[in-house]
């Protein structure tokens, strides 16, 4: 009787682990973006080395002051996708701006279409509204960019953001204040805080072992089985089990730059030149 | 053996199950009903914003183009026609509704982009500071339409598969029988057609 009860149980259990340990939802397959690894990603080269490094110097201190994320990328080219589509996308990509604040913006440039555009994450739409990401565009940046000073304007335009995010000054600091509280988890990349594994790891090494010792293992005396080398005690506490070894490598890659995971709707202006 | 360790067995089991049961996607069609119910308010409000933005665009270009009667008025006729209608509750699963809805909004779609096209050829309007600022929070809200739209495809998609899909498909008869999947949009050829610029 109690044999065949174990192995209901243990079946049930079985089914249930397998069947959820099939990840659910494959995410949905991204376009390949460049890698972010820095506040100015120049892969269409336009920008002097030493406007690069004011630049991102600028971007740092901005940052480190209000938590907005303003990030500039240059391309060589769309390969036909529309701009605001890719914007949007790149900017998703990385995750720009913090969290809950998602107060990103990306400045991307796509030189061979002769193409700009300011995106801007949602917690920003109010700061850096539509008109003034294209008067930004149209009188910064695209008078610089005909007469081939692309260093100039992106510097400049980077700059005119900079001012409007400054411009509301109590809702810069508010900004800020809010972003600098102790941030949660900073796991690596997607969702799962790393606590929520190590509950399912104790969970599957406390209830799944004498479960398995119980069908696999020598079985000892009422209640008692041998298995993997380990003597379990099936009956209720005094379990006699293993110590898990192998410690949590966890935390993040440290070094460089990254998106605080911000998103944008689609905000912001495009212009060409 | 003891009943104590049997009552062992079924405390395990039953916490298994509670722990994996929302893993095997039990709350999945409800929550993915919710998200893409999100994702379609996103695009009310986008839809909303825009029409907001029509009564003034009108204006300013009446001023300078009054004479261009025809796109002015298609415009309006077009945004009237579809703020007039309620939008029946069941619309994200009404195919009817929803292909109505998207015609009213391609429609004006249609007959903004000829106006725009239109005010192309007055100069003046193009330098009027307050057309400008109405030119670009119109392209912004067209363009967060299309990201709301985006957004919105990819959240009926992944509840669609989910109610065809097993386990998806067992939560779906067993517990969630009523829920029916989702409309989305298509991309109708003759609005996706940009419209041509004449020199004249």
């Amino acid at each position: 009787m109690q044999t065949v009860r174990i192995h209901i149980y243990s079946l049930l259990f079985i089914i249930l682990a397998i069947c959820c340990g099939v990840p659910g939802n494959p995410a949905y397959a991204q376009d390949t973006f460049p890698k972010l690894t820095g506040r100015v990603m120049d892969y269409a080269e336009l920008i002097t080395p030493a406007t690069k490094m004011k630049l991102i110097d600028m971007l740092a201190a901005f940052e480190a002051k209000s938590s907005d994320q303003v990030v500039v990328a240059t391309i060589t080219s769309l390969e036909g996708r529309p701009l605001e589509e890719y914007a949007n996308l790149l900017f998703r990509h990385w995750k720009l701006g913090q969290v809950d604040e998602n107060n990103g913006v990306l400045l991307l440039i796509a030189k061979n279409d002769r193409q700009v555009r300011i995106e801007v994450g949602y917690g920003l739409e109010g700061e850096l509204t539509d008109v003034l990401s294209k008067l930004i565009i149209e009188n910064i940046i695209v008078p610089n960019f005909r007469a081939n000073q692309f260093s100039d304007g992106i510097y400049e335009g980077a700059e005119q953001i900079i001012g409007v995010l400054s411009g509301n000054a109590a809702e810069l600091k508010a900004r800020a204040r809010r972003t600098n509280q102790p941030t949660k988890f900073s796991s690596d990349d997607e969702s799962v805080p790393w606590p929520v594994y190590l509950f399912i790891a104790a969970f599957l090494a406390l209830g799944l072992f004498p479960i398995l010792a119980s069908i696999f293992g020598k079985k000892l005396g009422a209640g008692r089985y041998k298995w993997l080398g380990v003597i379990v005690d099936v009956r209720g506490s005094g379990n006699n089990r293993r110590g898990s070894g192998g410690g949590w490598s966890g935390g993040s890659s440290g070094g460089g730059f990254s998106g605080g995971g911000g998103s944008s709707g689609g905000g912001g202006a495009s212009g060409s030149w | 053996m003891t009943a104590s360790f049997s009552k062992y067995l079924k405390i395990i089991v039953a916490l298994a199950g509670l722990t994996l049961l929302s893993g095997c996607g039990i709350n999945n069609i409800p929550t993915f009903e919710e998200t893409a119910k999100a994702k379609w308010s996103q695009i009310l409000n986008q839809y909303q914003r825009r029409a907001d933005l029509i009564p003034n665009l009108i204006e300013t270009v009446k001023g300078f183009a009054a004479h261009e009667k025809d796109v002015l008025t298609s415009v309006v006729e077009a945004r009237a026609k579809a703020t007039s209608v309620n939008l029946p509750k069941d619309i994200l699963t009404n195919p009817d509704a929803f292909k109505a809805f998207q015609e009213n909004q391609s429609a004006i779609t249609g007959a903004l982009s000829r106006l725009l096209v239109t005010v192309e050829r007055y100069p003046d309007i193009k330098s009027n500071q307050n057309f400008l600022a109405l030119q670009s929070q119109l392209e912004g809200t067209e363009n967060r339409i299309s990201v709301a739209r985006r957004d919105y495809i990819e959240a009926v998609q992944k509840y669609n598969t989910e109610l065809k899909t097993i386990p998806g498909r067992w939560w779906h008869d067993w517990m969630y029988p009523e829920n029916a999947p989702m409309q989305t949009f298509t991309i109708e050829p003759e609005t996706s057609e940009v419209p041509k610029v004449k020199f004249n």
